[in-house]
């Protein structure tokens, strides 16, 4: 009873007073878009610096900042090319490539499974995988090194490929069970009838079903294996076998005070994922909300 | 009656649980139990110390410079992450902004998508104290005496690798929390407008309470990331100047793999793993309390 009243009373100061209000949130509008407008530079300028940077020389990098390039080296590229980065973007391709092809094949099985069968077998094995989220591969890097050099795999993109997969598995078994749960047990049931082995009601039934969930998961594990950093710099040595975020450290080391070439690198490192952002944008803001809330 | 329960679920499930099994459990296990040795990456034998590597750590100055650089990047990246990232989401979400905030989301989640090691290399560019931005930028508006060699200077040094940190996962928490607002339903809004709630109010009666769960899960990446974080403080500084800038990662893998004193370096892992353990553990108790109000 309070509360209606006090509701009417705030509709009628309400509409007493429409002009003023409509002054304020004018006010409100304005100023907060100039502070969002502001915050979107803070975050674009360094980024815009980076590209037009990467088509000026040493010289023109360091003496002025601010201005755009007086002459665009597009050489800055061919060399960024040449000298490393076409290396290490094929060793990238490779390791993403391999690395997103088995965990979502075996994560995908494995979800198949938890997703069907209900025991105590069940439980646990589902615990096992969730509780791998919890571990952090920081903490687990000398042991890591001990058994990738027992398996003679260190210095190799293997080495990368397997472990990757084995930190990526528990969130791609997750996001991919909570969608197979959604699958009516009818049809499974009715091509169980007809003959269908549970390999087949796997192949033919629930993953063509679940595309836009295997696409959530493929690109949450590009982004990951594309931009993975600690590993990929301690269990490679030899430059030839680096990915892009470590091998970027080799060329910088390399080129010392080759400033454009070395932007020109950054730049072409980072292209692939942007590209992703834009064309892929609904898939993976939704997988990175779904999987942060369930980790 | 026993359920048939065929082969094929089991084969299933077998290389996922050998992958986890292999790559995940047996390395936490075979960490705390290096934590008792000595040895170093060519060595054939690991020497049994007992708790002599634990007793080190208690007298390690860098580990306890460390942790407070640890605690540092974690109140901090609460204070933008957390307040700062879930007042940005709300604006976004309001009628007002709706036609910009499209275009503003992605502007803002674009440096989440890049590698680690190129946005440091590019703030290793803005702080250079010769042509840097930021020093540029500073004289540029007469805040001569602002300017500084960001990464060089002791006392700046972690602050300039947490900013960078801030500058770059704050669109995603902010998508986070943005996603969070969408799942709520309209007619609460609806009802407030009614009671004749005005921004802000409606901010703390309907926003606040409905996205308190995805609250609670970024503050938990937050805070766990902020005692595990490596890359950015390894790439910009490597720990320096002096140790002014290491974090229990950095401090680790620079025992373990540039000083080669892998057993030792196992102990600062397991107690980064702990750390970042009992953290996850309040947190959940609290979130879990906070429910049953």
């Amino acid at each position: 009873m309070k509360e209606n009243i006090n509701s009417k009373q705030y509709s009628n100061s309400r509409q007493k007073e429409p002009k003023s209000a409509k002054i304020q949130t004018r006010i409100f509008k304005y100023s907060t878009l100039i502070g969002l407008g502001i915050f979107a530079l803070i975050i674009l300028y360094p980024l815009f610096w980076m590209l037009i940077s990467s088509f000026k020389s040493y010289e023109e990098i360091y003496s002025d900042v601010w201005n755009l390039p007086g002459t665009w080296n597009f050489s800055n590229y061919t060399l960024a090319w040449e000298q490393g980065i076409q290396n290490y973007f094929i060793n990238s391709l490779y390791v993403t490539g391999f690395a997103i092809l088995i965990t979502v094949t075996i994560g995908s099985m494995a979800a198949f499974t938890l997703s069907r069968y209900r025991n105590r077998w069940i439980d646990i094995a589902l615990l096992f995988i969730i509780g791998g989220l919890m571990m952090n591969p920081q903490v687990a890097l000398i042991p890591l090194f001990e058994i990738l050099t027992f398996f003679n795999l260190i210095d190799t993109r293997w080495a990368l490929i397997l472990t990757y997969v084995a930190y990526r598995l528990p969130l791609t078994i997750i996001l991919i069970r909570a969608f197979f749960l959604t699958v009516p047990k009818e049809l499974s049931e009715s091509a169980l009838l007809d003959g269908c082995s549970e390999f087949g009601i796997y192949r033919r039934i629930y993953l063509p079903l679940s595309i836009p969930v295997v696409v959530t998961t493929v690109i949450l594990n590009a982004f990951f294996a594309w931009n993975e950093f600690l590993f990929a710099t301690v269990f490679i040595n030899s430059s030839d076998l680096k990915t892009i975020p470590s091998g970027l450290m080799v060329f910088r080391d390399a080129l010392r005070t080759d400033w454009g070439v070395l932007l020109s690198g950054m730049v072409i490192a980072s292209i692939p994922m942007i590209i992703l952002l834009i064309f892929l944008q609904k898939y993976l803001v939704r997988g990175l909300a779904e999987g942060s809330v369930k980790g | 009656m026993k359920k048939k329960f065929p082969l094929t679920p089991i084969l299933f499930l077998l290389p996922s649980v050998f992958f986890l099994a292999v790559f995940i459990y047996i390395p936490l296990v075979q960490n705390f139990y290096n934590s008792f040795f000595d040895f170093n990456v060519f060595s054939n034998s690991k020497e049994f110390v007992g708790l002599a590597q634990i007793q080190k750590l208690f007298q390690d100055d860098v580990v306890m410079v460390s942790i407070m650089n640890n605690f540092k990047y974690a109140i901090i990246s609460v204070i933008f992450q957390i307040f700062f990232a879930l007042i940005l989401a709300s604006i976004l979400e309001d009628k007002l902004f709706r036609k910009v905030a499209p275009t503003l989301r992605v502007i803002y989640f674009i440096p989440v998508m890049i590698s680690i090691s190129v946005i440091a290399l590019l703030f290793s560019f803005i702080y250079n104290p010769q042509m840097g931005l930021l020093n540029s930028f500073l004289e540029l508006v007469g805040l001569d005496t602002l300017t500084r060699p960001w990464l060089g200077n002791s006392t700046s040094a972690i602050y300039s690798v947490i900013a960078m940190s801030q500058w770059q996962s704050i669109g995603l928490i902010t998508m986070l929390f943005i996603v969070a607002i969408q799942k709520i339903p309209n007619e609460l809004y609806e009802a407030a407008d009614i009671d004749g709630a005005g921004r802000i109010r409606k901010f703390f009666s309907v926003t606040l309470p409905q996205v308190k769960e995805t609250m609670f899960v970024n503050l938990l990446i937050t805070v766990t990331g902020s005692i595990l974080v490596f890359n950015e403080p390894f790439i910009l500084t490597n720990g320096g100047p002096g140790n002014s800038s290491m974090t229990l990662a950095v401090h680790m893998y620079q025992t373990g793999f540039s000083r080669d004193n892998m057993g030792y370096a196992s102990t600062i892992a397991t107690l980064t793993f702990l750390l970042s353990a009992i953290f996850a553990l309040i947190q959940i108790k609290v979130s879990k309390t906070g429910k049953e109000d």
